[in-house]
């Protein structure tokens, strides 16, 4: 399965025209076609495909995911460390903690959110308070991040000085201590944070909403209120714990995604993100980060379906027993 | 009411309020009085913004520009440009030529050192053409130096070169090469050092921290062999986003930044309480955009037909539409107030009337759909550019004027791998919008001559002209800077009569700098305001409450 889609990015990356030495800063009567040439031949672009895929893959079995194009000797995955003990970090090692640490706020407060409305939205269906969540939530999705980024830039860096505008840490943040450097983290956050969260929460809301009235018109909701219960434990604790069950197949799906970041959001707020290095190596044609990036993608799709998988089976025992697939 | 339609009103009074406080301004900024009489004192942080991140600071490998600008800091050459563009001492204190102008001997400024303290001397030199030239470096600039048959350092002030003919632009190469450490990089792989993310130079600043996807920080190097800059402290931050960045200069958390014609010329001057706070600088940029074509291919195998296109666009009014006036005419590949350009030539100024005549003189006629024909093949071409607004910009305006004659344009934006992959490399088009940036060596042999048309190669709009040629090659053998000046001011009366591409505009570079940063020449001289931000210098009143990294 790895090899099938490690083979596929591959060869997919091989059409698009040019290589790294075609860039716009090398398009200069400075640079010989020779010495491009030359340097194609030093990096083996000048081999066939077929090669260029037999060495990546000899490489990477041993979980080399080689050096960097285009920053000529940065590692792709890991920290390499020179005969001199200096410690060279690597590209994806630099750039994953703080897309994780973004997406995994980002999740968790989509879903939070996103239950709370989408149950508020159910149990008030048809009225104003369903409809202005829906229209909430939609505006959300709807407006332009981008724009809504610089807006909120603006209000409260330019005009208020409340948060910081761009950037992961304020000028001295070395010389801050652990707690304060913690603060100053989660300020230069804020914004990124929520902005990322805010196209997310329709898709979640909708679906939290949903899957409640399904629940909620089911034999055994009605059970419950007819035994007399009263309606917040039908909603909270019996309607919800159904409701909320396709969600784990979300959050496994979206594991993937997690080390995905948006490029937009990184350009702007200036996160040195993973999505900002996948698009400078595409843009580049730096294939080992292509491929670094695109495997680990491709290993994480597979170990969340799996986990999407287990986490059904343990939530929902229906499954577990095999009476609904 | 209940809670979520409190937050939906809640969210559009919020946007309401985004916009009415964009449309007025901020009226909170302290007001400093930013007199014009402070003296020079050193000290103090600049902070500028950057759009990419270096990817290596040993430029000769790196080739993007933020790895240049922040190298130029750094490493010293053996020669400069002074502020006139004329060749100056940087390491080198001297050079000499010799009578059959093929050796050139330099000689180096006693007591240099490294910012170790290492002294540096002419073996680094020999040692770091022995890297460029290295067919195991990962250089693509290796060609120029190869021509040195033959280099040596006889002592330690004296490094010799011997070219194998007469070179002239090989002053301006070793303008352009960064003296490496022999010492520090002898039993290091050039290729993949920790160097290269730790340097050690000899100008005036050194390497601070770098902060990965975030900052670079220089400080300033008290071995410098070039003196002490004024300020101690440039920290360059990644900003990709430009909006961003000027959100940061208007937020005062950087100092400086490249701005755009429509910030230039709409943005600022709107903003009183921003040009309270901030000066804006212009320089001529050293490269140009052209519309260039297939010589190879009909209709622009035709000198009248070239001619007539040139006529036909009206450069002024690009100027006026793509750089809002923020750029200038040219009439030869060569910066305007250089000694290089010639005076004499004017652009071609917009006439349809001889257009016309041209076109007919080439044997076209109008159709009935009122474009011209000839042969039954109507005139009609696409022009292909890349992803730049600014080249869009113009191969629409391009498009408009020769709708109006009677040519049909067609416009293709191309990513650029592609562009020049699938058809520059192949000769598969017609016109290109593009640009040119330039050396300040006056050689144009690589773009012009008829020997350098191979796939990848830089005339690749097939240029032709046995006269041109022998210029080419006559003013790449000249070392007299007088004589040179004559064969490229005929050489470039020569381009312009050809019209194989048609000069579009030189455009300006613009920047907009914090009036607490002093000492920035204005209007700037030839070789742009950075030229001596040695000396630029942020008084101790000015300076921002700093926590130094």
């Amino acid at each position: 399965m790895l090899i099938g889609i490690s083979l596929i990015s591959f060869f997919i990356m091989q059409l698009a025209p040019g290589d790294f030495t075609s860039t716009e800063a090398s398009f200069n009567p400075k640079a010989s076609e020779e010495s491009r040439q030359k340097l194609r031949e030093l990096y083996n672009l000048d081999k066939p495909i077929h090669i260029q895929y037999g060495l990546w893959l000899k490489r990477i079995v041993k979980l080399d995911f080689g050096n960097s194009f285009k920053s000529h000797q940065r590692p792709v995955l890991w920290e390499e460390e020179d005969k001199n003990g200096n410690v060279t970090k690597g590209l994806i090692q630099e750039s994953l903690p703080i897309t994780l640490l973004i997406n995994l706020l980002g999740i968790f407060i989509i879903f939070s959110i996103s239950i709370v409305l989408g149950t508020l939205a159910a149990i008030n269906q048809n009225t104003i308070v369903d409809r202005s969540i829906t229209l909430f939530v939609f505006i959300g999705f709807a407006i332009p991040g981008f724009w809504l980024a610089l807006l909120l830039m603006y209000w409260t860096g330019v005009a208020n000085q409340w948060l910081p505008i761009s950037g992961l840490h304020s000028p001295g943040y070395l010389s801050l201590d652990t707690f304060s450097q913690t603060l100053d983290m989660l300020k230069h956050l804020i914004l990124p944070v929520f902005i990322s969260c805010l196209s997310g929460l329709a898709g979640i809301s909708l679906y939290v909403r949903n899957g409640m009235l399904e629940v909620l018109h089911q034999d055994f909701i009605t059970t419950a209120r007819s035994k007399g219960l009263v309606e917040k434990k039908v909603v909270f604790i019996h309607a919800l714990k159904n409701a909320v069950l396709p969600l784990i197949t979300i959050i496994g799906l979206s594991i993937p995604g997690l080390i995905g970041g948006s490029v937009i959001a990184e350009s702007i707020f200036a996160i040195p993100g993973m999505g900002k290095l996948f698009y400078d190596s595409v843009l580049s044609r730096d294939f080992p980060v292509i491929m670094g990036i695109l495997t680990i993608g491709a290993v994480l799709t597979l170990i969340g379906n799996l986990l999407a998988d287990l986490g059904y089976a343990w939530a929902d025992p229906r499954v577990r027993k095999g009476i609904i697939r | 009411m209940s809670y979520p339609t409190k937050i939906s009103i809640k969210l559009f009074l919020l946007m309401f309020t985004l916009a009415s406080l964009l449309s007025c301004s901020n009226n909170n900024s302290q007001a400093i009085d930013y007199k014009d009489n402070y003296s020079t004192e050193k000290g103090g942080i600049l902070v500028n913004a950057m759009i990419g991140e270096p990817s290596n600071l040993i430029a000769m490998i790196a080739g993007d520009s933020a790895s240049s600008t922040i190298a130029g800091n750094i490493f010293n050459s053996l020669i400069k440009y002074d502020e006139k563009l004329n060749h100056a001492p940087e390491l080198a204190k001297k050079w000499m030529i010799s009578p059959d102008q093929k050796t050139i001997t330099f000689t180096l400024k006693d007591n240099l050192v490294w910012a170790d303290g290492t002294p540096l001397t002419s073996e680094d030199v020999l040692f770091t053409w022995q890297l460029v030239t290295d067919p195991n470096t990962r250089t693509p600039y290796a060609s120029d130096y190869l021509l040195v048959k033959k280099a040596s350092a006889p002592d330690k002030n004296t490094f010799e070169v011997t070219y194998e003919e007469t070179y002239a632009p090989a002053i301006d190469t070793w303008a352009s090469l960064h003296i490496l450490p022999k010492h520090l990089l002898k039993d290091e792989d050039i290729n993949n050092t920790y160097f290269s993310r730790k340097p050690t130079g000899s100008s005036y600043y050194q390497l601070n921290k770098w902060v990965s996807g975030q900052q670079v920080s220089l400080k300033s190097n008290t071995n410098s062999s070039q003196g002490l800059p004024q300020i101690e402290q440039l920290i360059s931050r990644i900003i990709p986003d430009t909006s961003s960045q000027f959100l940061e200069l208007t937020a005062d958390n950087i100092d400086l930044m490249s701005i755009n014609p429509i910030q230039y010329q709409r943005v600022f001057p709107a903003r009183k309480d921003m040009l309270e706070k901030i000066n804006l600088y212009k320089e001529l940029g050293n490269g140009y955009t052209y519309l260039g074509f297939n010589l190879k291919k009909a209709p622009f195998n035709d000198v009248n037909v070239r001619q007539a296109i040139n006529y036909a666009i009206d450069k002024d009014e690009v100027i006026k539409g793509v750089l809002l006036g923020l750029g200038e005419p040219i009439a030869s590949p060569y910066k305007p107030g250089t000694r290089w350009n010639n005076p004499n030539l004017q652009p071609y100024p917009y006439s349809p009337k001889k257009a016309l005549d041209l076109l007919k003189k080439a044997g076209y006629e109008k159709n009935e759909d009122g474009y011209f024909e000839k042969n039954g093949k109507v005139l009609a071409f696409e022009i292909l550019t890349n992803q730049n607004k600014q080249r869009e910009m113009t191969a629409v305006l391009v498009q408009r004027r020769l709708k109006e004659i009677g040519i049909e344009v067609t416009i293709r934006v191309l990513e650029w791998a592609s562009f020049i992959n699938q058809y520059i490399r192949t000769g598969d088009f017609n016109a290109v919008v593009l640009g040119w940036s330039l050396s300040l060596d006056p050689d144009q042999f690589n773009i012009w001559h008829s020997s350098q048309q191979g796939p990848g190669q830089f005339n690749f709009i097939g240029y032709e002209n046995s006269k041109v040629d022998k210029l080419l090659e006559l003013g790449r053998k000249e070392l007299d800077a007088n004589k040179r000046e004559k064969i490229y001011h005929q050489f470039s009366e020569h381009l312009l009569n050809d019209s194989p591409i048609v000069y579009l505009y030189a455009g300006y570079g613009l920047s907009a700098v914090n009036k607490r940063v002093q000492g920035i020449k204005n209007p700037s001289p030839p070789a742009g305001i950075y030229h001596n931000s040695y000396e630029w210098f942020i008084p101790n009143e000015l300076r921002r409450n700093e926590m130094v990294n």
